[in-house]
């Protein structure tokens, strides 16, 4: 039997050199949100379930990815993903690395094990984040490429 | 754990593997690895696993119920929480669509829920829940001749021999927990949590309720909150584990530990031959709360040891790729054997 290493057929993803990622830190947040949020609407929304999106609906998310020094700001409003404003109070903050972020976009990983290991944080509403979290465990995967060996 | 061999007679009855399923695709996933049953719940307080945006609503349960149909399987419904005294109807109402849905099993531990689909359901074939928290033959006995249970799932407070005497002298199937994350174990009796939030898993289907669960980066590590009450403290790169009273360390006579149980996951591959030998007849693996890639890859692992085992009981070992892939997804990434091989009672 064989069993799926997810990270043995990881993307090669190496993080900017520090200069850079410095850099990237400093640029402002609404580029990259407004392109996570044109990509959610087109993968997620349409399967998002109703009762799910109206749970979600209204509240402001941040997503750091770590490693690359971005961080992006998102909310569910009107029935559509936006980017948020890059101030005030967030319901929700989650900080991974590209690898782990990609890993469950695939659907190969679990956010326990990432939380477990401290590969994953997340502050703020647990509830909020909990509710998203296993609403996309049910949805399955966003991204099918590259897919790991079966 | 490392490879090891065991003896055991030959052609022990091969245990159905039950595995957890918090969604359709976990369902889904549980079957196409190997699962021959799984276990799910209701989006509500009727089962234990009582998580915001987890579990089957009515439409999901129908189609995950032909999915494993169509596939030689079987779901099995957890209605495992006792009832509300001031509104058993949800409880009573959870039977009634299980019935309905025609659901292969209902796994239960309250003596009321039993006693509805006993008395409405006659049809409907009972398991009884570890949350029941059966411990003797006489025991189980006793929910059988009342409520007519066909299998009593064990509490995991029982070691090897004790779950042997059970199995030898039990007239229903017994099934044993294989894999998963343990908690305190006083199954059906722990109101730990009510202490700091005032609901439980065998009340409200949860042990520590999110709204109740904060996290705070601070100077020291990462503190978790417990609707106020400091549960634990975490240095910055030090594993975590679930938010739960039990699973905390406090300070005890100056000492700062784990006053009651350490976070860890049940593995018991290695003990396979000697349970197969003893007939039980299904293993658990723990985890509705979990994705679905814990579903599939820890069915997966204990599809083929199982397998494995049933051809050669007497050549069995635990594979090494077996033991990492299970701890990869292992709370806090170490593996006990639980009370099966306490030396204490």
């Amino acid at each position: 039997m064989t069993t799926a290493s997810p990270t043995s057929s990881l993307p090669a993803l190496p993080p900017p050199p520090a200069a850079l990622r410095r850099l990237i830190t400093r640029l402002p947040i609404q580029p990259p949100s407004l392109l996570l949020a044109a990509a959610l609407n087109r993968t997620l929304r349409p399967r998002l379930p109703v009762d799910a999106a109206a749970a979600l609906a209204g509240h402001t998310v941040e997503i750091e990815v770590r490693d690359f020094g971005v961080r992006l700001r998102l909310a569910l409003r009107d029935g559509r993903f936006r980017s948020a404003p890059d101030h005030g109070p967030v319901t929700l903050r989650i900080a991974a690395d590209a690898a782990s972020y990609l890993r469950l976009l695939r659907g190969d990983e679990d956010a326990d094990r990432l939380f477990f290991e401290r590969a994953l944080v997340m502050e703020g509403d647990t509830e909020y984040g909990l509710l998203l979290k296993n609403t996309l465990d049910a949805i399955g995967p966003l991204l099918h490429w590259p897919s790991p060996p079966r | 754990m490392s490879a090891s061999t065991h003896a055991a007679s030959p052609s022990p009855r091969k245990p159905r593997l039950v595995c957890p399923a918090g969604s359709l695709r976990a369902l889904t996933l549980a079957i196409d690895a190997g699962a021959d049953a799984v276990y799910m719940g209701l989006k509500d307080a009727t089962n234990a696993r009582n998580f915001a945006g987890l579990n089957f609503d009515l439409a999901q349960a129908r189609e995950g119920i032909a999915y494993a149909r169509s596939r030689g399987r079987e779901v099995l419904m957890a209605l495992n929480t006792f009832a509300d005294a001031r509104a058993p109807e949800r409880w009573f109402a959870a039977v009634d669509a299980a019935a309905e849905l025609g659901i292969d099993a209902l796994i239960c531990a309250d003596t009321a829920v039993l006693a509805h689909a006993r008395d409405h359901h006659p049809q409907l074939r009972l398991h009884l829940s570890v949350q029941a928290s059966a411990t003797t033959r006489e025991a189980i006995e006793f929910y059988r001749e009342r409520y007519g249970i066909r299998r009593a799932v064990l509490p995991r407070v029982l070691t090897l021999s004790q779950v042997e005497q059970v199995c030898r002298h039990s007239t229903v199937e017994i099934e044993v927990f294989g894999f998963g994350s343990l908690c305190v174990m006083v199954e059906g009796r722990c109101a730990l949590s009510s202490y700091a939030t005032g609901q439980s898993p065998n009340t409200a289907g949860v042990c520590s309720p999110p709204s109740a669960v904060r996290w705070e980066d601070g100077a020291g590590g990462v503190s978790a909150r417990l609707n106020g009450v400091l549960i634990d403290r975490y240095a910055p790169d030090e594993p975590r584990g679930y938010p739960t009273l039990c699973k905390g360390r406090f300070d005890v006579d100056g000492t700062r530990d784990y006053a009651l149980e350490e976070p860890t996951s049940l593995n018991t591959l290695s003990l396979l031959p000697q349970l197969m030998d003893m007939g039980i007849a299904a293993i658990k693996i723990e985890g509705r709360q979990r994705s679905p890639a814990y579903v599939e890859q820890v069915t997966r692992v204990w599809r083929a040891a199982i397998d494995d085992c049933a051809a050669q009981p007497s050549r069995f070992a635990v594979q090494p790729e077996w033991t990492a892939a299970l701890g990869r997804w292992a709370e806090g990434q170490q593996h006990t054997l639980g009370a099966y091989d306490r030396p204490w009672r």
